[in-house]
């Protein structure tokens, strides 16, 4: 009983890990996209955070300030992807997909020019990192049976960068429906003309989304490269950012639920590795590969409309054309 | 609307080329930034890519991937749907001709396996892409999310199938084994070989000679077919083809399954001409700068060979550049790539206004010194 238990809480533990960056990415693909841009670029904007994190934190040794740099770059990214698909009505898929060709190419290039190690900046240790946090008490409740454990082993001892990202969701609820940015940044997902109608620039409230965007993809990099790992390694967002899109698919493009979907898809990423190379009884030996296509299929089915509906803002992928 | 007031030569001649040179402006400044010289890069790539034999020989089996992707995304392009799918539908197509060759290759030579490994490739591809069309037609879903899905469920099949099913018996990499030699593309060189003339090897195959066919016929689908003209009329406006009777949804479900079959025939030119044998990755991006090459190639066979000869010169002078020049790699050919299609794509059309006003600036000065000169004539 007791190891069943030891053994679902590192499941759990390594979930709420994996599952950070996917949950930072979703609440930028959320902004994004309840304001009508579409958001492919989650991948590249994730990506270049993390080499601009972890570049500035190899060169300055303070994670803050690698956190600070990759905000920028990210953001940097994501005024690019508004300047495409706002100022001149590009394409907004073919837009987010050359920031992803983008930032893989040239974190790598830069990466080479500037540490000359293959592409990977230098490892980083003490300040250069975001270290986990040790939550009040957690040494002294650790003996407590069940609780104990639950305590100290999943709820404490994650780093800061873990905490934001759970703290991001409510965030992210309480602007997009509480705030009167969030009920514009809405309309404007939804019919671009009657917020232009009632007299509020569509394109300066799309360009403060995405901007909301690539700040919070931003983070994502820098947990990838400071407090998941100790360095940038050549794409090493490895499809994250294209998960994360999944998962506001399945969450129906709503925080609360993008939330679950990015833990349930976190959940899978755990169990996969977990359950390498093990034999379950009735089904034998699960392929990793398995695993790891699931949420990929389980977001195709959804969108068929096999397991409800996902409805997506109205306005999404279509340039505001003012003249007409 | 503002379409009409610039000349054509301008609109798909000047536009796309200013653009061009723009993405190689910033990449230049890339270089530069990285602390080369861009005119010395510049030489080194162009000698790798046309300098030589062999090099001359990598440049074109590299395009000759990139005309199979690029007109893959013309054609799903030409019916208004975006495929992003390309990788997938090539690798999946790779596996139908491993599989194909893998079966009949002790049996037949090259010449009457092509037709079989043409056949079972495209007809893998085209399932891969049938299912995102079918959803896309049939139940709404879009087809730029299901593509990019699809991608990478592809890329999980093929690993479980390569490191479980697939794999040599006795080999540590998860590939298969490798095909008959009789059953393997004629490389180029020996076709040059055979009519006498000696050029290098490289693995520049037959499947040039298929690409450049599956140009003609793209072409001809889509300029001089009923079915090419339904799915451009589907990509110019959905709603008039509905109204004119046209069955949009399977014109959907059927541009993207020809979108699949040509994206498929990466792996006539991977599986049966280069590597022989069915790899990991063997793909290689292939799909994804399919879309650049389109893109510059303004979705048109000819435009698309030539874009396809530009990024399979980029790819092999990358490697040459790499080679020459420690601090750069082939990942520069990447940030390329990705300003081609930013500038290309995402902002084709940046410069459009300011043209259309230093055009319209240059007609009106011209038109009224001519009503100058004729009034002067006439007074």
């Amino acid at each position: 009983m007791n190891e069943t238990l030891l053994m679902l809480v590192s499941i759990l533990d390594s979930t709420i890990r994996v599952s950070t960056p996917l949950i930072f990415c979703a609440m930028a693909g959320v902004f994004s996209e309840r304001s009508g841009i579409v958001d492919i670029g989650l991948e590249g904007k994730m990506l270049a955070g993390a080499f601009a994190a972890a570049a500035t934190a190899a060169v300055t040794g303070s994670a803050w300030l690698g956190l600070g740099c990759a905000i920028i770059v990210s953001v940097g990214m994501a005024l690019l992807h508004g300047f495409a698909c706002i100022t001149h009505r590009g394409n907004q898929v073919v837009s987010g997909l050359a920031i992803n060709i983008l930032a893989s190419g040239l974190t790598v290039t830069l990466g080479i020019a500037w540490f000359a190690q293959g592409g990977q900046t230098p490892q980083l240790s003490g300040d250069a990192r975001f270290a986990a946090l040790e939550l009040p008490g957690a040494a002294a409740v650790a003996d407590i049976p069940v609780i104990g454990a639950i305590y100290s082993e999943l709820i404490s001892g994650h780093n800061l960068l873990v905490y934001m990202a759970l703290l991001s969701v409510p965030v992210t609820w309480w602007v997009l429906f509480r705030s009167r940015f969030g009920l514009r940044l809405r309309a404007v997902g939804e019919n671009p003309q009657a917020v232009d109608t009632a007299g509020i620039s569509v394109a300066w409230l799309r360009y403060r989304a995405v901007m909301c965007a690539g700040l919070l993809c931003g983070i994502a990099g820098t947990y990838l490269s400071t407090a998941q790992n100790a360095a940038f390694l050549k794409d090493m967002s490895a499809g994250k950012g294209y998960i994360a899109l999944a998962a506001l698919i399945f969450g129906k493009w709503h925080p609360k639920a993008a939330l679950l979907a990015c833990l349930l898809f976190g959940f899978l990423e755990a169990l996969s590795v977990r359950l390498q190379g093990v034999q379950l009884p009735v089904i034998g030996e699960v392929p990793v590969q398995l695993m790891q296509a699931l949420p990929y299929v389980l977001t195709v089915i959804l969108l068929a409309g096999f397991i409800g509906k996902a409805i997506a803002p109205k306005a999404i992928g279509i340039p505001y054309n003012k003249e007409r | 609307m503002s379409n009409r007031t610039l000349p054509g030569w301008i609109d798909i001649g000047l536009i796309p080329l200013i653009n061009i040179c723009l993405a190689f402006l910033v990449s230049a400044g890339i270089i530069m930034l990285i602390g080369e010289n861009p005119v010395e890069a510049v030489q080194v790539m162009l000698f790798g890519a046309f300098g030589y034999d062999e090099g001359i020989g990598y440049t074109l089996y590299y395009a000759t991937n990139f005309i199979f992707t690029g007109l893959a995304v013309a054609v799903a392009f030409h019916a208004g749907l975006f495929n992003i799918g390309g990788e997938g539908q090539a690798y999946l197509g790779g596996l139908g001709v491993g599989l194909m060759c893998l079966m009949l290759d002790g049996w037949l030579p090259w010449w009457a396996l092509l037709p079989f490994a043409i056949a079972a490739g495209g007809l893998f591809g085209a399932a891969w892409a049938y299912i995102p069309a079918y959803l896309q037609a049939y139940r709404g879903s879009h087809i730029v999310i299901t593509t990019i899905m699809f991608n990478f469920i592809a890329s999980a099949l093929m690993v479980y199938l390569l490191v479980n099913v697939l794999i040599e018996p006795g080999s540590m990499s998860p590939q298969t084994r490798s095909i008959a030699e009789s059953a393997t593309l004629p490389y180029m060189y020996q076709v040059f070989a055979a009519f006498g003339v000696e050029i290098e090897q490289s693995p520049l195959n037959v499947s040039l000679i298929l690409a450049l066919l599956a140009c003609v016929l793209v072409w001809l689908l889509i300029w001089h077919t009923r079915w090419g003209y339904a799915i451009r009329m589907i990509g110019f406006n959905e709603k008039a083809a509905v109204y004119s009777g046209i069955n949009t949804r399977r014109t959907i479900v059927i541009s993207m399954c020809i979108s699949g079959a040509l994206a498929a025939m990466v792996g006539i030119n991977e599986v049966m001409g280069a590597q022989q044998r069915v790899l990991l990755e063997f793909v290689a991006g292939a799909g994804f700068t399919g879309i650049a090459v389109s893109l510059m190639g303004r979705n048109h066979p000819l435009g698309i060979i030539a874009a396809s000869v530009l990024f399979g010169a980029l790819y092999q002078g990358g490697a040459e550049l790499s080679f020459e020049i420690s601090t750069i790699t082939r990942d520069l050919v990447v940030v390329i790539q990705g300003l081609v299609i930013l500038f290309c794509g995402a902002l084709a059309y940046m410069l459009k206004p300011t043209l259309e006003k230093l055009f319209l600036r240059y007609t009106l000065s011209k038109a009224s010194r001519k009503d100058k000169l004729t009034e002067e004539a006439s007074s």
